[in-house]
């Protein structure tokens, strides 16, 4: 395997040799979604000249060859995320819609009147109200496992609420707003022996390491592939597959049919049950791609030097007066959030975008996690594996000057 | 002095201006004026949320024409808010539906309302104009 170079990688990201308002890009938004390598790029751009042709109903052969190369992208997922069967990876719009899609055919056919699903403090809004509006509707009760000062889930509190009644526990695996990495193994197999199902938003996971199904013995799990430098308006669901069979479909339409009379429709089998309607083909087409690019790249050696990022960064950052560092986990991804004493955190978005520095800035849909912390929102630099230590010194340059302007 | 006079002694002013951190200083300096807003009428009522910054806005009619005061939990969207003030306030209701606001795009702040932005400067533009709706019927 090719040693790691931060040099090299940044070449085949093209965007990051763009300048912002005149000075080079510093891209710390990697939380919010990732640059794509060319590859990607050419991957959906070589889709519409060369294959354009909807999917698993054509004769033709440029039908034929779209069919192949997006099924490769299902293929390409299954062996990334270690599932054991490629009708487990069912293609979404994006994390929410895959959550969506789970509370929506999961939660109706299964919740009923006093059941207990079971969420964190530091969920993503898309993680809080799908479950809110399907307990609303079944009167179910959804419960909160609470955090610490650091930011980790309280693992007493968590054993606390688990009972009979819960059916459901669904929690990120890396937090978005404080990067918390949360013991997801330990939590599913703690979930499993009450009985209940367990859905994990690896919205954030996927940029830094590849989910193993399998290991995790996880029932439902979903993330994008924007956050892992693949295109935007796809996702991925992964169900076991006896889960998946179990469900009811979630949207009518073609391809997830079998037959149709105005009488009764037998339905498709999975994963096309749960695929209603022409999908984003250039974009399943273009997940393969971005599998093999990742898959090529050397992740031991990615983990020390986001780990490098994250250390200097946040040693950097405590330097200056008057900022706090809001989640401390001890396990945590390469995502800062802070907020500096006496500064609207939109302020210093604004400043520091004029000297090219790109964060972001706000709730980051987490308005519940922000009320525990008592703010209103933070800064959040997040870094991906193309990120510099020479970017973080630029990161902090830009800080320095923001809060002189603004104090 | 009319609304459009106001706008276009703004736009002079941003002129003199060099580079964007002057322009920002400037700002900055207009948002650390004091409150311009009474305290009491701080009130959840008058509150416009946006996702990154809070925007409260309350409006009197006097002697036919309408008083307008604001405040903003961030210091840039205040500066904003300050020069929004300025054009428009002391207006009749009849002026302000009238207006176009071209100022913001000439002095180079566009960004700041654009509604992907959601500070709650777009949502302002439109409650001021909501108000001078409410209050032409009154005068």
């Amino acid at each position: 395997m090719k040693k790691f170079s931060v040099e090299d990688i940044r070449k085949d990201f093209p965007i990051l040799s763009r300048e912002v308002n005149g000075k080079s890009l510093v891209y710390l938004d990697n939380g919010a979604t990732s640059q794509k390598p060319q590859v990607v790029i050419d991957a959906i751009t070589g889709y519409y000249t060369n294959e354009n042709a909807n999917i698993h109903r054509g004769v033709h052969t440029l039908s034929q060859l779209a069919t192949t190369a997006y099924e490769e992208g299902r293929k390409k997922i299954q062996t990334w995320i270690n599932a054991e069967h490629s009708e487990e990876v069912i293609f979404t719009k994006g994390t929410t819609d895959g959550i969506n899609l789970i509370s929506n055919a999961w939660g109706r056919s299964n919740l009923k009147k006093g059941d207990e699903v079971l969420i964190t403090e530091m969920e993503h809004h898309s993680n809080i109200v799908p479950w809110q509006m399907i307990c609303d509707e079944k009167e179910a009760i959804l419960k909160v496992i609470p955090i610490n000062d650091s930011g980790e889930l309280l693992m007493d509190e968590y054993k606390k609420l688990l009972s009979s009644k819960t059916k459901m526990v669904a929690l990120v695996h890396i937090s978005n707003a404080l990067g918390t990495i949360n013991p997801v193994k330990e939590i599913i197999e703690l979930a499993h022996n009450v009985g209940a199902k367990v859905l994990v938003d690896g919205a954030q996971q996927v940029a830094h390491a590849a989910p193993n199904m399998r290991d995790l013995d996880v029932d439902f799990y979903v993330f994008g592939l924007h956050k892992m430098f693949g295109p935007t308006g796809v996702g991925i669901l992964y169900g076991k597959k006896k889960l998946l069979e179990a469900i009811p479909p979630y949207q009518g339409g073609g391809d997830m049919i079998k037959t149709v009379t105005f009488e009764k429709t037998t339905y498709n089998e999975l994963p096309h049950k749960l695929e209603a309607g022409t999908p984003n083909i250039s974009a399943g087409i273009a997940t393969a791609t971005a599998v093999d690019y990742i898959s090529s790249l050397n992740w031991d050696e990615i983990h020390v030097h986001e780990q490098e990022l994250l250390d200097y960064a946040t040693a950097e950052l405590k330097k200056i007066e008057g900022l706090k560092i809001i989640g401390e986990a001890t396990n945590k991804a390469s995502v800062i959030s802070f907020v500096v004493e006496g500064i609207h955190a939109y302020d210093i978005g604004v400043i520091v975008d004029k000297m090219g520095v790109a964060v972001r800035t706000g709730h980051h849909c987490t308005q519940p996690l922000m009320n525990r912390f008592g703010i209103q929102g933070t800064v959040r630099a997040s870094f991906a594996f193309y990120n510099t230590k020479e970017e973080v010194d630029l990161l902090i340059v830009a800080l320095n000057r923001a809060i002189k302007m603004l104090a | 002095m009319t609304i459009n006079e106001r706008q276009e002694e703004v736009i002079e002013e941003f002129e003199m201006f060099e580079d964007w951190m002057d322009k920002y200083e400037y700002l900055i300096s207009l948002g650390k004026e004091l409150p311009l807003i009474k305290e009491a009428n701080k009130t959840e009522s008058n509150i416009i949320k946006g996702c990154q910054s809070r925007v409260w806005l309350a409006a009197e009619l006097d002697h036919s024409k309408i008083q307008f005061t604001a405040d903003s939990d961030a210091i840039i969207t205040k500066g904003i808010i300050s020069l929004m003030i300025r054009v428009l306030t002391d207006s009749t209701p009849k002026e302000i539906m009238e207006t176009e606001l071209y100022f913001i795009d000439k002095v180079g702040l566009k960004e700041h309302l654009s509604p992907t932005r959601s500070n709650g400067l777009v949502s302002m533009v439109k409650q001021m104009k909501m108000y001078a709706i409410a209050y032409s019927s009154k005068v």
